[in-house]
């Protein structure tokens, strides 16, 4: 009779240690890969379907090539799939859903990304705001402290892909919703530019602070065109901001001055 | 517990040690799964978004 009491307290156990293990470590494999899974073939799914006219040309941009004015989507209801995020610098099987709603019943744990309840949607003038897992649950976000100025945050709809770029992170409270606001942290503010927010949970595995990645709308690629050059591979060794960003990167005091 | 299970399995050790694996198998993929994303919502709730 103890030696079954023993038995089962050391099934316990193991069970405990198993959950651990697969809180932290293999649930995020398995679900991230079930993620990317997803959301590639939803990007198949997209390719798939007859193309959507282009929206008409806004202009011509000093390379030549043809500026859009980007179509806005209908807001997502709540755990509604409605787009795709792309980040370069997440690796490049990296495409996570982003549905309708933040909680995490219906949206962050099942899904992926989800869209606040006041965001603006992709092309939209104001504020894209995003939450995600920075850990567990597949855990989208995870690598948001180590992005650099100028990464490519690409959102993917159905008529093609939104191009913002990484400009800055920042830790706030838990409160902090004024991050949300259509100008970041001023929301009495009109700018007409378009913004994108992520949000996630700082430090890892915490829930005391919140940690904001803010980026800049950069172009709209109808999907006629096919995938924008904003989606190629990043080199983690010297990345986007080295080779193409508008300012290039700051890596030494003297380009520092030399921007100046 | 554990011992009379094994006794009950049929068949010689390396049959036995294969269902044992089989099993194994099955119960983990139950658990990592089904059951975990299951219970984790009920151990750590929290909402993690912008209050």
């Amino acid at each position: 009779m103890l030696s079954v009491i023993g038995e089962l307290l050391l099934t316990a156990g193991v069970l405990v240690l198993l959950f651990v293990a697969w809180q932290l470590w293999i649930g995020d494999l398995i679900i991230s890969a079930q993620h990317n899974e997803k959301g590639a073939e939803l990007s198949r799914a997209w390719a798939a379907a007859p193309i959507p006219d282009p929206p008409p040309a806004a202009g011509t941009a000093a390379a030549g090539t043809v500026v859009y004015d980007p179509p806005v989507p209908p807001h997502p209801a709540d755990g509604e799939v409605f787009a795709n995020m792309l980040i370069p610098r997440c690796g490049a099987a990296y495409n996570v859903h982003i549905a309708g709603g933040t909680s995490r019943a219906r949206t962050l744990d099942r899904i992926g990304i989800g869209l606040y309840a006041q965001s603006r949607m992709p092309g939209e003038v104001g504020n894209l705001s995003l939450a995600g897992h920075r850990t567990t649950w597949g855990k989208p976000f995870n690598r948001i402290a180590e992005l650099r100025l100028n990464d490519a945050i690409v959102v993917e709809t159905p008529v093609g892909w939104y191009t913002y770029r990484f400009r800055t992170l920042e830790y706030v409270e838990p409160t902090a919703i004024d991050v949300l606001a259509d100008v970041p942290r001023m929301p009495e503010q009109q700018t007409g530019e378009r913004y994108i927010t992520l949000t996630a949970c700082s430090p890892m595995y915490s829930l005391a602070e919140r940690i904001i990645a803010y980026g800049v709308f950069e172009s709209f690629q109808p999907r006629a065109e096919g995938p924008p050059a904003s989606l190629a591979a990043v080199d983690d060794a010297t990345g986007p901001s080295d080779a193409t960003g508008p300012s290039g990167g700051v890596s030494s005091a003297a380009s520092f001055e030399g921007a100046l | 517990m554990y011992a009379a299970l094994w006794h009950l399995l049929p068949g010689p050790w390396w049959v036995r040690l294969l269902i044992l694996l089989v099993v194994l198998a099955a119960v983990l993929y139950v658990l990592f799964f089904h059951v975990f994303p299951w219970v984790s919502p009920l151990i750590a709730p929290g909402e993690v978004e912008l209050e």
